[in-house]
């Protein structure tokens, strides 16, 4: 039996605006509890929301990033539903009319099994809207009561849906890892996924090939990958077995416990979804005109999937390259920021990068930025190699010196006397005192002993002291052992 | 259209208001009243005429994104019945 897996996901990401979205408090994360929850976040009697126009702001940016219309008229709707972490008895979020419309994303897959190839995908995003995030239960030992802080009640959320558009694990998995590059990309989101910036409900169904969707289980709240992936296939087992048993699906919500790796369906409550949203009247219908979507527009930035086209045509890198460098925005400034330094050598510069920076940053555990050393830095190497200043062994001294202590590249080859020879006379008389000094090994070689080429390139780089310009040093070797 | 008991009891459940029968019944005749009246609007032919949002027919005033609120913790717990290590404790609620 050919069973189709079908998954759409709705992503809650974080905007990082400073303030709250309707009210004047912080967001800022860690903070003691409830010091950042005001009267608005408390809902006391008598407070009224004013929205934040730096949510507003960012919303429009995402949805310019995936290609969406962006809603001249939109409007928020109070979801009704009790728990005491939510204290007005309702979320203010937006419902029929969302502030950004249909869009798409172009995803990489990459089978997840290990075998069969990447491919290119476009899951089209459904609409995605403002809303406030709820405040947090503590459901530790409080003499049997439960703890609540409303310090995150009231942050700004994008809650991102998208159509059933995804076949497999490996594409929602992928679908996820793009947009949280993007919302990070465009500067919207920190994304951080261990502070709950970024969550992802999946909503999984089965059905046999070419017959109408199947009944959706939703998987609450991932905020990991790797739990995603394991969530996504224990619960596709679970749906074809009960099906295959005779059973039925019953629509769920449901929550992956990861250090069993199983799913398991919450109590559900008979009006669960009984949310009767309706306009908030406390709010009245946002505005936003053509002028302010443009200048929106110019603050966004080149998109990866842009970024990693050109890389490929104006700068003839490989598409493998081109999706390493463009993975993220401080990779690619780091990049092009280098590249300013040694403009023709795209290739030398990439593989700099992706070679000793990448493997000193997965060394030391940190990422592109926090990375020691700056693209400057990285670009006075560059130049001195293509200067033919230093040797390739003489740039990785001068790279972890840097790396260790700090400094600019031409400080540090002075300091260390890494500065190549390529004074042509200094290596003749280098490689003549090493023909005189092995009369019988340059007659072997005369003789018809290729082999011991290499020999004489070692003693002479030897003699330099590791200095002497590798190909300058070849063609003088190989010219006075001719004669 | 009227409404049933059951319908009145279901909303009420939705929002947690505890009802005997002759609430429930005060409360059908009152809600029913209610949905006739929309009703009749609802007859009134609109054709072409966009619907309004808010009763009041200007749009949303944004403010700029700066912290203005301090903390004031204290003062807002005083009147909490219980608190503690700065939470505001709530009958258990875990399912």
């Amino acid at each position: 039996m050919q069973w189709e897996i079908v998954i759409g996901l709705e992503v809650h990401t974080q905007l990082s605006t400073s303030s709250k979205i309707f009210s004047g408090a912080s967001t800022a994360f860690g903070a003691e509890p409830n010091t950042q929850a005001d009267a608005v976040s408390l809902a006391l009697p008598g407070v009224l929301p004013v929205l934040n126009r730096g949510a507003v702001e960012r919303a429009i940016k995402f949805g310019l990033a995936v290609g969406a219309h962006i809603a001249p008229r939109s409007v928020f709707a109070r979801k009704n539903y009790f728990y005491p972490d939510l204290p007005k008895g309702y979320q203010i979020s937006q419902f029929d009319l969302p502030v950004v419309g249909q869009g798409a994303l172009a995803i990489q897959v990459e089978p997840l099994s290990g075998t069969g190839q990447s491919y290119e995908k476009v899951v089209r995003i459904t609409r995605a809207h403002l809303e406030e995030d709820a405040g947090k239960s503590l459901h530790e030992d409080f003499h049997g009561m439960t703890g609540i802080d409303l310090n995150r009640a009231g942050t700004p959320l994008l809650e991102i849906v998208s159509e059933p558009d995804m076949r497999s694990a490996a594409e929602a998995v992928a679908y996820a890892k793009a947009l949280h590059t993007l919302v990070r990309w465009i500067g919207i989101s920190d994304g951080n996924m261990q502070e709950g910036s970024f969550r992802c409900d999946v909503n999984v169904s089965v059905r046999k090939l070419g017959e109408p969707l199947g009944t959706r289980r939703e998987i609450k709240n991932l905020n990991s990958f790797k739990f995603m992936q394991q969530a996504i296939d224990y619960e596709v087992q679970w749906q074809i077995g009960t099906i295959e048993n005779g059973g039925k699906i019953q629509q769920a919500t449901i929550l992956f416990n990861p250090d069993t790796g199983e799913t398991r369906a919450m109590r559900s409550k008979e009006d669960a979804h009984d949310y009767r949203y309706f306009p908030d009247p406390d709010l009245l219908p946002l505005d936003i005109s053509n002028d302010w979507i443009e200048q929106v527009r110019t603050t966004l930035p080149e998109l990866p999937q842009t970024k990693q086209t050109r890389y490929v045509n104006e700068f003839g890198l490989s598409a493998y390259d081109a999706s390493i460098l463009a993975a993220s925005r401080a990779m690619a400034d780091f990049f092009e920021t280098a590249l300013a330094a040694v403009p023709n050598e795209t290739k030398m510069c990439a593989n700099w990068i992706m070679g000793e920076v990448s493997a000193q940053l997965n060394r030391d555990g940190l990422d592109m930025t926090q990375c020691p050393i700056s693209a400057q830095q990285l670009g006075g190497i560059l130049q001195r190699i293509v200067g033919n200043t230093l040797s390739n062994s003489g740039a990785k001294e001068v790279f972890r010196t840097m790396w260790a202590e700090g400094g600019e590249a031409d400080a540090i080859i002075e300091a260390k006397g890494l500065k190549q020879v390529s004074d042509t006379g200094a290596i003749e008389a280098l490689v003549d005192e090493i023909i005189a000094a092995n009369a019988d090994k340059v007659a072997e070689y005369r003789s018809g002993k290729d082999k011991l080429f290499g020999f004489f390139v070692g003693l002479a780089m030897k003699a330099s002291k590791g200095k002497a310009n590798p190909a300058q040093l070849n063609d003088i070797l190989k010219r006075k052992l001719g004669q | 259209m009227s409404l049933s008991n059951t319908d009145v009891r279901k909303v009420a459940r939705l929002a947690r208001l505890a009802m005997n029968e002759t609430e429930i019944e005060t409360a059908r005749a009152q809600l029913s009243g209610i949905f006739n009246l929309i009703a009749e609007m609802q007859a009134v032919d609109t054709t072409g005429i966009e619907p309004m949002s808010h009763a009041q027919d200007v749009s949303q005033r944004l403010r700029e994104d700066k912290v203005t609120e301090t903390n004031q913790r204290e003062a807002f717990q005083a009147i909490a019945p219980q608190t503690e290590a700065g939470l505001y404790l709530v009958p258990q609620v875990i399912e």
